[in-house]
């Protein structure tokens, strides 16, 4: 384990083990510096929640080893990294430290449904995914959200498909249900 | 090519048959080109939303790669009139 004492759940693909807070670059910033608060909080529940089952929850080093060995970034081992989970978002940055206001946004959406057991890889470590992730999916920007291997889209769509209801439904499909459809029912009984 | 509102602006009336079409210039919000636009045209009928997205990005196949941000929204006549009237 690279980073000791963390049994979390941690974005996989990440070519160095600690998250490095970039300064330039950010976008949104001033979302981020008011989220300050709410992020620490989520990064918090995110590591006492983890990742569960056996083998110290981590499954990063296996992913990541295949994928420096080979040296590159082809269609089919992005092929392979989208369909590996269910969730899979490629970010500028990761869900603890976000470092655009658009994959934060994506990192809130999934958080505010309780998606907790999802893919992240964070695009500013590996210029290689960042230009190959683009190339696969032939979409321009980062962050981008793949469901069941399928891709979906990026901010603005994941937050249309949050509001219209959309992306409860996809979730549904994929086994996964979303908090918020507990909460509803909790305010309906009372 | 340029990259100003307006050019953006008036490629995407051309080519997407726009009814209606904003681009704002959100350069300064974020660090570097960027846009927002908001696009209505009936050629988004009975598409869904990724797919309107990559009408839009392929009428901007030439611009996109030298902007850093860009954000979208892509109505159908009705939803833009349904809209304006919230």
């Amino acid at each position: 384990m690279r980073a000791s004492g963390r049994r979390t759940w941690q974005p996989r693909a990440e070519a160095s083990p600690q998250v490095v807070n970039r300064g330039s670059g950010v976008e949104g910033s001033g979302e981020q510096a008011g989220m300050s608060g709410s992020l620490g909080r989520a990064a918090a529940a995110l590591l006492r929640w983890g990742r569960g089952a056996g083998g110290g929850g981590l499954r990063g080093p296996g992913v990541w080893a295949a994928r420096s060995s080979s040296g590159g970034c082809s269609a089919e081992q992005l092929d392979a990294l989208v369909k590996k989970d269910k969730v899979v978002v490629f970010l500028k940055g990761t869900p603890e430290q976000p470092q655009c206001g658009f994959s934060n946004a994506v990192v809130q959406i999934l958080r505010l449904h309780g998606v907790r057991d999802y893919a992240a890889y964070n695009v500013l470590d590996d210029p290689e995914l960042r230009q190959g992730i683009k190339d696969y999916s032939n979409w321009p920007t980062i962050p981008q959200v793949f469901l069941n291997g399928e891709f979906v889209g990026g901010c603005d769509i994941l937050l249309q498909m949050h509001q219209n209801g959309d992306l409860v439904e996809e979730l549904k499909k994929l086994g996964i249900r979303s908090i918020l459809l507990d909460e509803k029912k909790d305010q309906d009984s009372k | 090519m340029e990259l100003s509102a307006e050019n953006l602006r008036e490629k995407l009336q051309r080519e997407l048959e726009a009814e209606h079409v904003e681009v704002e210039d959100t350069t300064l919000n974020r660090c570097a080109c960027s846009f927002r636009v908001l696009v209505v045209s009936s050629k988004f009928e009975g598409k869904p939303l990724l797919q309107r997205h990559r009408l839009v990005n392929a009428c901007l196949a030439e611009e996109l790669p030298h902007i850093h941000a860009f954000e979208q929204k892509t109505l159908t006549p009705e939803q833009w009139t349904r809209e304006r009237q919230k």
